[in-house]
């Protein structure tokens, strides 16, 4: 068999020490730093363009040609934001970074901020995480420490500050121009682009948004070189990335692995679907991509084949659902998710989220019509494209791809007047239940 | 009630540092709004006439601010304030059976507390620990891999002033007030404590590390 996973990021997590500076240093970390600090800043621009590393927050922009977009020159303050909102439903890869190798998101936000002339640096992160917000507080205090942070970095006449800021439960912050606003004081809503945020993003100033793991590879790339990280991945998907199982499987968790690593590979070092069991559906990237299912167990995961096999890599929160799990409820819960967060900015998300929820609850209680499924695809349609920001056009994903893969499933309800799947099969607790009750 | 002398003296201080950190005031108010909510267990209409003072806000432009993040509340919550995952995958895994059961045990409605002041209840939307399904937060530290017994239990153990620890976090379970304190970006102590990783995180190494698939070399940079 060939090597599958390639733990980089992940690589040090279950040593205990692993998220303190000390713990860092002795895996290695900080040698990049001073090696990027040496070089010409459009240099490393250069570098990470050549590496091929794409957002790893769910769109896959090329990182490189972000930075490239700074105007440099323009007498104005830049700034590098670092979107540790992560909420996307399933996505579980930037907490577990952040609270066990926190360092790694600082030195790479070092290197991003000398590339394009930042001096001041932001973590956003989503307030839900208590012990990740302390953890990010105690590497900055050791970074500046340590000189890594603050002024005259490591003698390089660089200086950077970096704040920790806490956002306040927003799923829409996530979305980078909201993310912004937020972080201005406002309530997060998006921002109609152009201009992007690389010309007017925060306080209307050359800004770079990115993920954390983004930022996390980029001490990878500037210590071994653009050629070895792009030597893993596919053509065009380049590098390594953390795949987070969850859901019906036998050993959920975190793997990472070059871009192109399938869900049969995953799923046959995971232990497979939960004993007795066979896989029903699944999301490649969380729940505003597309769902996959048993048919798609060999697509390569990368940006390319899974667009073409109709979904989108996302942030590869590959969420595994049994037969035991009822699609109608499970498209129905997430697009409660939606409803409840949608910003209520734009007129079709606002309310064609509301109404795909009240026509979905009819459904899954056995009081839906046949022509109810026209109606819900006609309201995603009126949806898709028609909002300013990509939140809209992901809530209609699982709507629309459920009826595509399970329309049967949906008509069974409408026939059977209510669900043919008992819930509390799907539960992990079964039998606990069944026996103290 | 308007805030004692001492209070609003603290505040100010407090408040002070906030701004300092940012290039322009108004960035401070979420970090305000926290810092308001750690002094009452809620954003209260003085809190809200504290944080606009702070920054030359209207009243109403902070609380439209406000009130769009379900982070800060309204009313008080419980000194521990429970929220379980029922987003898709935690529901689907039990997240809904341990709410409901949550819901009847309690015998409380929307997020007020129990009558004791000690524990609230809320859904809570996906929360980024879905390799350790069904999970639920108090306070914002993680509980993991909940089922309706544990889930019962733990809710008793905070009402009867026992010990309590997440399960990935920090070594001691802190008061909602307490957690709105480091939200408004004061941590306690507490960083070097607790948990680094659960054994989901480490899946993909464990195995890796059986099948000696190491990382490239870690040696000085070339």
């Amino acid at each position: 068999m060939t090597t599958v996973l390639t733990p980089e990021l992940t690589a040090h997590w279950d040593e205990p020490d692993s998220f303190t500076l000390a713990g860092y240093r002795r895996a290695g970390g900080y040698r990049a730093l001073p090696r990027a600090l040496a070089m010409n800043p459009d240099d490393i621009i250069a570098m990470v363009k050549e590496s091929g590393l794409r957002g790893r927050g769910g769109a896959g922009f090329p990182t490189g040609m972000k930075w490239g977009f700074i105007p440099q020159g323009d007498g104005k303050p830049h700034y590098l934001v670092i979107n540790a909102d992560e909420s996307e439903p399933g996505t579980c890869k930037d907490i577990p970074t952040m609270l066990a190798n926190p360092h790694a998101l600082i030195e790479g936000a070092v290197i991003a901020s000398f590339a394009i002339r930042a001096q001041r640096a932001f973590i956003y992160v989503r307030g839900e995480v208590l012990h990740v917000i302390r953890r990010l507080h105690h590497a900055v205090a050791e970074a500046y420490e340590a000189g890594y942070l603050g002024k005259n970095i490591l003698g390089s006449g660089f200086d950077l500050d970096i704040v920790v800021h806490a956002g306040a439960g927003a799923y829409e912050c996530g979305e980078e121009t909201a993310l912004l606003d937020s972080l201005e004081g406002h309530r997060g809503q998006p921002r109609l682009k152009p201009p992007f945020p690389a010309v007017a993003g925060l306080y209307a100033c050359p800004t770079v948004v990115n993920n954390v793991e983004s930022i996390a590879s980029v001490p990878y790339i500037v210590g071994r070189g653009s050629a070895a990280f792009a030597a893993m991945g596919t053509e065009k998907s380049k590098g390594f990335g953390i795949f987070s199982l969850s859901g019906h499987v036998t050993t959920p968790g975190q793997y990472e692995a070059p871009l192109g690593v399938t869900l049969r590979e995953l799923l046959s070092l995971a232990g497979g679907i939960r004993a007795g069991h066979q896989l029903k559906f699944w999301t490649p990237g969380g729940s505003s991509t597309p769902i996959f299912t048993a048919e798609h167990l060999d697509v390569p995961l990368d940006f390319e084949s899974v667009g073409a096999a109709g979904s989108m890599l996302g942030t590869r929160a590959l969420q595994v659902f049994d037969e035991t799990t009822c699609v109608v409820r499970a498209t129905l819960r997430w697009m409660e998710f939606y409803r409840h967060e949608s910003c209520g900015k734009c007129t079709p998300c606002r309310e064609g989220t509301f109404w795909t929820v009240q026509v979905l609850r009819d459904l899954e209680a056995g009081r839906g019509t046949e022509a109810d499924l026209d109606k819900l695809l006609d309201i995603c349609d009126n949806i898709l494209g028609r909002a300013f920001c990509p939140f809209g056009d992901g809530a209609v994903s699982p709507v629309m791809s459920s009826i595509k893969h399970f329309r049967d499933e949906y008509v069974e309800h409408v026939k059977r007047g209510g669900c043919p799947v008992d819930p509390a099969a799907s539960a992990l607790f079964a039998a606990e239940v069944g026996g103290a009750r | 009630m308007a805030f004692t002398k001492d209070q609003r003296d603290r505040l100010t201080e407090r408040a002070a540092q906030v701004i300092a950190r940012y290039p322009q005031p108004r960035s401070a108010l979420l970090p305000l709004l926290y810092l308001v909510q750690a002094e009452e267990g809620y954003v209260s209409p003085d809190g809200i006439a504290f944080c606009a003072e702070q920054l030359g806000l209207s009243e109403a432009d902070v609380s439209g601010v406000m009130s769009y993040y379900t982070m800060f509340k309204s009313k008080p919550v419980g000194e521990y304030h429970v929220g379980v995952c029922t987003n898709t995958l935690c529901a689907v895994l039990g997240g809904d059976g341990i709410y409901s059961e949550l819901r009847e045990h309690l015998g409380t409605e929307g997020e007020e507390p129990t009558g004791d002041g000690k524990v609230s209840l809320e859904r809570v939307e996906c929360n980024a620990g879905c390799d350790y399904a069904p999970v639920m937060m108090v306070n914002w530290e993680f509980f993991d891999n909940m089922t309706p017994r544990t889930a019962r239990q733990l809710v008793d153990d905070l009402r009867d002033g026992q010990p309590v620890a997440p399960t990935r976090g920090a070594p001691r379970l802190v008061t909602w007030r307490e957690a709105s304190q480091i939200l408004a970006g004061f941590p306690d102590d507490q960083a070097t404590g607790g948990h680094t990783a659960g054994a989901p995180s480490l899946a993909g190494l464990r195995i890796a590390k059986e099948n000696g698939w190491t990382p490239t070399d870690d040696g000085e940079p070339q």
